[in-house]
């Protein structure tokens, strides 16, 4: 499926905070399909840069567009913070939240939440109020309230992130059916076997800026600037 | 200490045997108090999340001037609603002074920016948290505020009791625009002022335990309803 709010272009895009250059001048575009991944040392600006394009932070200058209306991109994209938000109700609730903003009926909404509690192996907790979730479930909370829109592009930001290794198969199965059903998923993440295992492509941010941009195998086995060997090979960047 | 004796059984005395005086008063006190926060917390606590959630020029001096008017004295809101209501006064023909509408406007007047500023401190906190997911998620301000007022009910319950207790002890404001009229204005703190006046130590005593008694039982009985304290809810 080719999502219609793709291609996502980005031109000349910054971002700067309390006088700072967080992210940018960058400069590229996203089509439908697949998993890109945006990978780079701390501070590099992954986050910023998916909140970016998400909408969460505005450009300082430069431009962020979509295919779509304002509000149609809005409603067709989810993000998966790297700490869930979890509401203060229970997990069926959490994830019923996103269709009762979207108009849907209570009764229909948490229909459609019990499925996705279903889908994302929660069915235990479905009635259990969310803040007694552990860390996993809660991301997988977050995966499937992120999901029950049906949404055409899937931002994650570290969504493994101080999860162990079990949680993180699990969350990964997740996100593979999901890419699999043909939502473009583009994440940051500081884990290479992940990137390994999810992505099709890698961006490559280092200070605000993508330094590279290739297919995973590619980037991993011949990297083509010094930064990103660096990288690779664990040294320490500065 | 024998006052104290005897206000304690003054007091048993008169709720066992319901005297009808203090049945009476007791009733007017909640009716009056219980108007008074119900109202003053349909107006505090969404406008407690609209600061919350709203940026405009002047917030933070708005903000600054809502918490200071959380120590509004109440016998100042007094003479400004008696001035008011009195015949002289912009709102004299409405005939309000002396009637517990009037005892009921001077306390919206002092609880609500209690209940306000309390509410928009807890949603506040909540707002923190919730930012980034309902910004994401793209609602509307109302359905921001919905959704923190209805998250945050349990912070915003503590807050509304916290404007109940102010208004149930409240003496200064009531005194002036219901002037403690038998049968028709007096309130368990008018009734135990007018006892200290007469020396009658006991039964004043005996009424303060009953007000006590009467704030410490809504209390416990909004919070048993409300189920709070109960394991793995907010």
């Amino acid at each position: 499926m080719v999502s219609s709010i793709l291609p996502l272009t980005l031109k000349d895009a910054v971002v700067r905070k309390g006088g700072v250059q967080i992210v940018g001048p960058v400069e590229f575009a996203l089509e439908g399909g697949g998993c890109s991944v945006l990978i780079g040392p701390n501070g590099a600006g992954k986050t910023t840069l998916l909140r970016l394009m998400h909408g969460l932070e505005k450009a300082r200058s430069g431009s962020v567009s979509w295919n779509g209306t304002q509000k149609d991109v809005r409603l067709r994209q989810s993000f998966v913070f790297q700490t869930p938000v979890v509401m203060r109700r229970t997990v069926r609730e959490n994830i019923a939240y996103p269709l009762l903003v979207r108009g849907r009926h209570k009764k229909e909404a948490l229909v459609e939440a019990d499925r996705w509690i279903d889908e994302v192996g929660l069915s235990a907790s479905g009635h259990k109020e969310a803040h007694i979730l552990s860390g996993g479930e809660r991301q997988k909370l977050a995966l499937a309230r992120a999901m029950i829109t049906d949404p055409d592009v899937l931002f994650l930001d570290e969504p493994t992130t101080n999860l162990d290794g079990a949680s993180t198969q699990e969350i990964e199965a997740l996100i593979l059916r999901a890419k699999a059903d043909g939502v473009r998923i583009i994440m940051a993440t500081h884990d290479f076997g992940q990137s390994r295992r999810l992505g099709d492509e890698i961006l490559f941010l280092y200070r605000g800026q993508i330094h590279e941009r290739g297919q995973v195998e590619d980037f991993f086995d011949h990297p083509t600037t010094e930064e990103a060997r660096t990288f690779i090979d664990g040294d320490i960047l500065v | 200490m024998n006052d104290l004796l005897a206000g304690l059984i003054s007091a048993f005395h008169l709720i066992v045997t319901l005297d009808h005086d203090l049945v009476e008063i007791s009733l007017r006190s909640l009716q009056v108090t219980v108007t008074a926060v119900v109202i003053a917390a349909a107006i505090g606590l969404p406008f407690g999340a609209w600061l919350s959630v709203t940026r405009f020029r002047f917030r933070r001096i708005a903000i600054a001037v809502l918490n200071a008017l959380m120590g509004l004295p109440p016998v100042v809101v007094g003479l400004v609603v008696y001035i008011l209501l009195s015949r002289s006064g912009p709102f004299g023909v409405f005939n309000l002074l002396f009637t517990p509408t009037a005892m009921i406007i001077a306390q919206v007047i002092i609880v609500t920016p209690i209940i306000a500023s309390l509410s928009h401190q807890a949603i506040r906190e909540l707002w923190y948290l919730y930012h980034d997911l309902l910004i994401s998620l793209n609602t509307s301000k109302w359905q921001r505020m919905k959704a923190l007022l209805w998250d945050g009910r349990r912070s915003l319950l503590t807050a509304t009791l916290t404007g109940f207790g102010r208004a149930i002890g409240e003496i200064g404001a009531i005194m002036i625009v219901g002037g403690n009229i038998d049968h028709l204005t007096r309130v368990l703190t008018t009734a135990i002022a007018l006892e200290v006046g007469k020396g009658d130590f006991p039964l004043a005593i005996g009424l303060g335990i009953v007000l006590i008694t009467l704030a410490i039982a809504i209390n416990l009985a909004i919070h048993i309803l409300s189920r709070t304290e109960r394991e793995g809810r907010w």
